[in-house]
């Protein structure tokens, strides 16, 4: 486990915030990327940009991989059931909730909704909860 | 076409930020994310220094931006316009809040993981798509 790092954690969150105003400024859309996702899957009309953001995302994690980290992001071992499960339940989650981090955290706390706020308080309530019955009630590691 | 050619330049740029973003900020490794969530172990604090930078900047760009008519290249903004708290905003949250739990990946740090060359994020996406057909299928009927 690498350090707590508060600068580059502040630069990469401005990038986020940063990367939601382009997208509203010009394109008059909220960067809540569970939606996007969902949109690109489902959406039969005005998929196209919703496939570029998304490999937007990718191209940004792959620059920063090869071009800007000191040392590679460590790959922790392979663990299909937590990812099976927890991605179906983020699948379904966000589209019951309406968003993720990105669309009610990022863009709905800047846009002071209080959906967002609630929304954001139930998710990390939730996420704190399971990770102390993984972690120090069933052991999971 | 060419206003479409436009927006979609802008999707694939404000993807690129939003991925930097997420591996400057490393949160691509979900370690970290798990580190957040865990209260009760050796808690890492840099989601919330990403969180709070990145509403700080949407906060304040947001009012800047809401100050216009409408957008740069779309003819409207396209941001929820519902205020009410209901049970399925809650629950999804909730649920999404475990399944993040229980993987250590949101929808953007799932994707942007992809550059780390772990099988994780590519089994965590296809779970979240699953999801999500699932639920819009059983949601339509």
């Amino acid at each position: 486990m690498v350090a707590f790092e508060p600068v580059t954690a502040l630069i990469g969150g401005s990038l986020i915030g940063l990367s939601a105003t382009l997208l509203l400024l010009f394109n008059g859309q909220i960067a809540g990327i569970s939606g996007i996702v969902n949109g690109a899957i489902e959406f039969k009309a005005d998929r196209n940009w919703r496939w570029l953001f998304i490999a937007g995302l990718l191209i940004g994690g792959w620059l920063y991989e090869r071009a800007i980290a000191s040392q590679p992001t460590p790959t922790d071992e392979f663990s299909p059931w937590p990812m099976i499960i927890g991605g179906l339940l983020v699948g379904v989650g966000t589209r019951l909730g309406n968003g993720c981090t990105s669309g009610h955290g990022v863009c709905g706390l800047g846009r002071l909704s209080v959906r967002s706020l609630v929304a954001v308080l139930t998710f990390l309530t939730t996420g704190f909860i399971t990770v102390f019955v993984t972690r120090h009630v069933l052991l999971l590691g | 076409m060419e206003k479409n050619g436009k927006k979609n330049g802008i999707a694939l740029f404000s993807g690129i930020i939003f991925g930097l973003g997420l591996g400057l900020s490393q949160m691509i490794d979900r370690q970290r994310v798990l580190g957040f969530l865990d209260l009760a172990g050796t808690w890492d604090p840099t989601l919330l220094f990403v969180l709070l930078s990145a509403v700080t900047v949407t906060a304040i760009a947001f009012r800047f931006v809401f100050s216009r008519l409408r957008p740069i290249f779309a003819e409207k903004f396209y941001v929820p316009t519902r205020q009410d708290i209901d049970s399925r905003l809650v629950a999804g949250a909730a649920i999404f809040g475990i399944g993040w739990g229980v993987s250590g990946y949101c929808p953007g740090p799932g994707i942007s993981a992809l550059a780390i060359g772990s099988w994780n994020p590519v089994l965590f996406l296809m779970a979240m798509a699953t999801g999500m057909i699932v639920f819009n299928r059983f949601n339509k009927q």
